[in-house]
């Protein structure tokens, strides 16, 4: 295998997250400095976050909280875990989790990809406003709460009351479904359905790899958002 | 906030450094919890005595409170100072008696733990200064469990830092709030339980000692705490042999695990865990939310 060149590698032993991230802010439209590798992260807080250019970004370790939180343009590779809130309201780019995600992994994401080779926790995808987050594993409890826009897929299983609230994101989860949220509801699988989740599994790199027909789809039963007089009780 | 660390060893050749990877644990949390911090190592055994972790005023002369203790009780008793603390060994036929004479004799000291192994300290400031105070990086150990506190429930006092230690061996920190312990701890009050404080997470130690105490495994008592404690909550226990983790069913409060040959580990954040040795192989991993973890040293020791 052969070594990748990098144009920056940034040693968190010896500067802090402020600096890098400061770093990352700090480069103009015309720079050469493209890749970047960040060493020893242990579990930091806060790597990479608001960064708004075309980067390519390598964190060789696992992230702590917040992880490409309010991302912009940038491609972001973590080789480890992330913990609570990765890619929280990014808003476009592409987040890669080579293992697991903690908590609230693509909370209010606006725009852009989360991939996510392993689980991730409760909450995935909590408030969603137009963003995609693959899960190759499985999703915790109370996953796309409220999701508005975007769409969750999910290879593995989904923990209790999936798309609790949830507005008009799409779900796609081919495994078990522990529970149902409130107003949350499997759908019907069309063929526009079929394109949708054909075009981002191979954005996330698994073309020919995942049988569409596998998955189930999951979204609003539109009861709940609008209030009726009807469902006053359910308020 | 608060932190929570939790070290168990699976090999016997790390006991030697269990005190310094806790120390180094406790700190890397201090910024979730700078108001106190305490830790329980299960350290060696002092030939069969029962061990009475005491907590005193500071520079206070344990030494002549051994010499004082040694016409009133039988056997051989031992005193070990560590910073305001201090370990009694007395022999376990002795435990009441020695209670009993430290209540005469010493008023001001306060028995925060009492077991064959497990030895408990605690005091307000920085996780990383507590440790320093009482040289854990020096303690050896089979497993050991710490906390960092951002107070919430009660005052920033050394009552209401963690661990507590209602039981023989037993000790429980928490992460979290409970929301019913008032009603919980008024139960075991009419059960004859009593209690030191007004803090919640002494009633979720109580109610784990009152379930053990009728002869419950310590799975199942945790179990049985999913349905009687209301509130949030991340739970790390030591007994004399055994090591356990519980998160509330929501689990809002964060966790994660490591597991080696030779340890399982326990941080609220993986920070915590950076500096294990070989943590690059380890199994990492998020514990699911009420599902209880355990692990005893009878079972998991490798041979």
């Amino acid at each position: 295998m052969t070594q990748r060149a990098f144009a920056r590698v940034i040693d968190l032993e010896q500067v802090s997250v402020r600096e890098l991230n400061q770093a990352l802010h700090d480069l103009g439209p015309d720079s050469n400095a493209t890749s970047w590798q960040v060493l020893h992260p242990r579990g930091r807080h806060a790597l990479a976050v608001g960064v708004d250019a075309d980067l390519t970004i390598e964190i060789d370790g696992h992230a702590g909280y917040y992880c490409a939180g309010m991302n912009q343009r940038a491609t972001l590779i973590v080789r480890g875990n992330v913990g609570v809130g990765v890619a929280e309201n990014m808003m476009s780019g592409f987040v890669h989790v080579h293992g697991d995600a903690s908590q609230a992994a693509g909370a209010t994401a606006r725009g852009g990809m989360l991939v996510i080779d392993g689980n991730a926790a409760a909450r995935c995808g909590i408030s969603l406003k137009g963003a995609d987050i693959v899960v190759k594993g499985s999703v915790g409890h109370m996953s796309a709460f409220m999701a508005q826009a975007g769409t969750l897929v999910v290879l593995g299983d989904a923990g209790d009351s999936l798309g609790d609230s949830i507005y008009e994101a799409h779900l796609y989860v081919r495994g078990t479904v522990a529970g149902l949220g409130a107003d949350c509801i499997e759908k019907p699988f069309a063929d526009r359905h079929r394109a949708e989740l054909h075009a981002k599994l191979q954005q996330a790199g698994l073309a020919g790899q995942v049988e569409v027909a596998a998955f189930r789809r999951y979204g609003s039963a539109r009861q709940l958002y609008h209030f009726h007089v009807d469902h006053a009780d359910a308020y | 906030m608060c932190g929570i660390v939790g070290l168990f060893a699976k090999d016997a050749a790390l006991e030697a450094e269990l005190g310094a990877h806790l120390a180094t644990m406790l700190a890397s949390l201090g910024d979730r919890g700078p108001d106190s911090a305490g830790f329980a190592v299960y350290a060696p055994p002092i030939g069969d005595a029962t061990k009475l972790t005491l907590r005193g005023p500071a520079g206070y002369d344990f030494a002549a409170l051994a010499a004082g203790l040694r016409g009133r009780l039988a056997g051989t008793i031992g005193i070990q100072p560590r910073g305001t603390h201090a370990v009694l060994a007395v022999p376990p036929a002795e435990e009441a008696t020695a209670r009993a004479a430290l209540a005469t004799l010493a008023p001001e000291l306060v028995v925060v733990g009492a077991g064959h192994r497990m030895e408990l300290y605690k005091e307000v400031g920085a996780p990383a200064e507590v440790a320093r105070q009482f040289d854990l990086a020096h303690m050896q150990g089979s497993h050991g469990i710490g906390h960092t506190r951002m107070a919430t429930e009660s005052a920033v006092t050394t009552d209401g830092a963690h661990p507590y230690s209602t039981g023989p061996d037993q000790c429980l920190v928490h992460n979290g709030s409970l929301s019913n312990h008032n009603a919980i701890r008024r139960e075991l009050r009419r059960l004859g339980y009593g209690f030191a404080t007004e803090n919640d997470t002494e009633v979720a130690a109580v109610y784990l000692t009152a379930k053990l105490h009728d002869g419950l495994s310590l799975q199942a008592a945790l179990q049985g705490s999913l349905h009687d404690l209301d509130g949030f909550y991340t739970f790390v226990v030591g007994t004399e042999t055994g090591f356990a983790v519980l998160r509330d069913p929501i689990a809002c409060k964060p966790a994660v695990m490591a597991e080696t040959d030779r340890f399982v580990a326990f941080g609220t954040e993986y920070r915590a865990l950076a500096d294990l040795p070989g943590i690059e192989q380890a199994r990492v991993w998020e514990p699911e939310p009420a599902t209880v973890y355990q692990w005893d040293r009878r079972r998991d020791l490798r041979a």
